[in-house]
């Protein structure tokens, strides 16, 4: 039988990176996410698996040993809240220009600036729109559980792997801090290094009898060549949106209205829909999983059968741009966000779907 | 004696490491990268590790070594070389895992990456051209530019009140209890040469001993950032740069002596 266990969000990472075989996580502290890395120093995955934990100087530090350690074709990963993500942003570029597989998880907390603690979903252009410079895409996935923070592991890995991409869990503080019931994923070896040169023929092994080196850089000084890369990238992303846009859609069938949001937000919604509909009003849910690629049909299918949208965030106002650049018709897009770390309720959210709609 | 009799392997005094394959150098006349290159492809071929060898170019002049010695390589980010190589060695520990670095890339914008390193003691070795300027932006000041010393942001000479001092890293680096082996060498010298062979040849032999961080600097001369001939940029370097950089082992906590 499945062992159902209760921890917090960030805890859940930890134990879930170790079961999926991961081979290296560098870290640097930072509120709220600081206990996946606390987590593995307590479990000490290298006298069980192998895995390599590593505190480092920082996480400018810390995304370039992922860099590094994705290069030889290992699965690692990193984990910082906002500011720190901020630092990482020049490394997460190579990854992407590198097309490395890896896993960056941002526990979002309140900004601009050393911000506030507490939970925000105010990097949501940072990680949809590129963040780093030049043109590219992390594939994000926005857990709302403590179970999807675990599950996202396994999932994000394989989709690094999958397309040769660096994808970012952008979870919140709440989620990472929240203590919720967990099944965990089965334990995993971690890949042999056979395994990893079958899987990563790109590698940087250290170059075995029979193969030229292989190198991992990211410059080109012949525009016509980098061009070709971009548009090399830019076909892969096209790709990644037809196949892999995921999301979840809650009591839409008869919506009159639809409500929008990710991650912990869309928990608080689903209960403002309930409330909404046990006082008669017809109200959908529309949860996008992954940020990037967009559930861009989806926005648009059901632009066509509401009277408006309600876009709920954590913030002034970002995913809402992704909402009104895919709707099919002309329907009212209004949104309600509260920042500086504070988290909204779920009458919060009734008053202003009531409030923006005129729904009496 | 005919030409075939000459081309024996025992009548060989010098010949290009096979490591070193035959991509023409973006390097200038002089410079001392070239050379560099040469040592560290010739150490590798003699220790027999091209097949665990794993380089981390900088972002700096030697930012395509990879283009040049025939083992994998990584290109980092600016000054991250020392953060890239220690996952690189800690997720791979039997590959030999060294990085090769200018003075603005480890010793201004990759201090941190560099200094940790060293001190949690990373089994890797460091390679470091300390040429006193950014060779690859066009010449501008350095760390480790010389007080005086005109270059494209110093044009009247690096002054102190407004520049600071010339930064003198590798005493700082032998100072941390990580660090197995800090030198100082040159390449501007056939006796120099074959001095800083022995060098990197100790600093990959100590990576692979799991004895901690080596670095080995070389006080190289950048003829186009100074604006000197190769033949004078020697002369400067002897002249000038060994004064504050004075070659010879600064820290040597190994059995062997170099
Ligand atoms: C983040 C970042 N900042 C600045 C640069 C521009 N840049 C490229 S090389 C370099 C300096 C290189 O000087 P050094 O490390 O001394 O190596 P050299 O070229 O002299 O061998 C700079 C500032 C860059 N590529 N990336
Ligand atoms: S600019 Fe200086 S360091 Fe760069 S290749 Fe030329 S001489 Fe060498």
């Amino acid at each position: 039988m499945e062992e159902v266990r209760l921890m917090k969000g960030n805890e859940a990472i930890a134990h879930a990176a170790i079961r999926y075989g991961v081979d290296g996580y560098f870290g640097y502290p930072i509120t709220p996410q600081s206990e996946i890395l606390e987590t593995l120093e307590e479990l000490m995955p290298w006298e069980t698996t192998g895995m390599v934990v590593l505190q480092a100087e920082s996480e400018v530090a810390a995304i370039n040993m992922v860099y590094g350690g994705a290069s030889t074709g290992k699965a690692v990963m990193t984990s910082s809240s906002s500011p720190g993500v901020s630092l990482k942003q020049e490394g997460i570029s190579y990854i992407a220009a590198g097309e490395l597989p890896a896993l960056i998880i941002n526990c979002m907390r309140g900004g601009p600036g050393l911000g506030t603690l507490q939970p925000s979903q105010a990097d949501y252009f940072q990680a949809t729109k590129g963040g780093g410079h030049g043109d590219y895409h992390l594939i994000v996935l926005a857990p709302a559980t403590v179970q999807e923070m675990a599950d996202f592991v396994g999932l994000g890995f394989d989709l690094a792997y999958k397309w040769r991409n660096p994808v970012l869990m952008l979870a919140d503080g709440v989620v990472g801090q929240m203590m919720e019931k967990v099944v965990l994923p089965e334990q995993r070896p971690r890949r042999t290094e056979r395994e990893i040169a079958e899987q990563c023929p790109w590698a940087v092994t250290g170059r075995p009898e029979g193969r030229g080196p292989n190198v991992l850089t990211t410059l080109e000084l012949d525009p016509l060549k980098m061009e070709q890369h971009n548009l090399h990238l830019q076909k892969k992303y096209d790709a990644i949106s037809a196949e892999e846009v995921r999301y979840e859609e809650i009591d839409t069938e008869d919506a009159e209205y639809l409500v929008m949001a990710f991650g912990s937000v869309a928990r608080i919604c689903q209960k403002a829909v309930e409330e909404a509909r046990e006082q008669g009003i017809k109200v959908g849910l529309l949860r996008p999983i992954t940020l990037w690629p967009f559930p861009a049909e989806a926005v648009a299918r059901l632009s066509n059968k509401v009277k408006g949208i309600l876009v709920v965030e954590l913030n002034a106002g970002q995913m809402i741009e992704d909402v009104r650049l895919n709707l099919d018709t002309r329907v009212p897009v209004h949104h309600f966000g509260r920042m500086g770390g504070i988290v909204m309720d779920p009458d919060e959210v009734l008053g202003a779907l009531k409030e923006k709609f005129n729904i009496q | 004696m005919t030409p075939e009799q000459i081309k024996k392997p025992e009548n060989v005094v010098a010949q290009r490491p096979a490591l070193l394959n035959d991509n023409t150098m973006h390097y200038c006349p002089g410079c001392s990268h070239g050379v560099v290159h040469k040592l560290v492809a010739e150490v590798i071929e003699e220790m027999g590790a091209e097949h665990i060898a794993i380089g981390v170019a900088p972002v700096g002049c030697a930012v395509m070594a990879y283009n040049y010695i025939d083992v994998d390589w990584i290109e980092a980010a600016h000054g991250r070389a020392p953060a890239v190589a220690t996952a690189v060695k800690r997720l791979n520990p039997s590959r030999l895992v060294f990085t090769y670095q200018g003075d603005g890339d480890l010793a201004a914008i990759g201090t941190a990456e560099t200094i940790h390193a060293a001190n949690r003691g990373e089994n890797i070795a460091i390679i470091f051209i300390n040429n006193g300027i950014y060779g690859m932006t066009g010449g501008q000041m350095a760390p480790t530019t010389l007080e005086g010393m005109v270059t494209a942001t110093t044009p009247y000479g690096r002054r102190v009140d407004l520049n600071g001092h010339h930064l003198n890293i590798s005493p700082l680096l032998a100072q941390l209890e990580g660090t197995c082996y800090v030198t100082r060498q040159s390449v501007h010298t056939a006796a120099a040469v074959r001095k800083a062979k022995k060098a990197i040849r100790q600093a990959f032999e100590n990576s692979m001993k799991g004895l901690g961080t080596s670095v080995v600097e070389i006080v190289s001369t950048c003829s186009s950032g100074w604006k000197l001939t190769p033949a004078k940029a020697n002369d400067w370097m002897v002249e000038h740069m060994f004064e504050a950089y004075p070659v010879g082992d600064i820290k040597n906590t190994t059995t062997q002596k170099s």
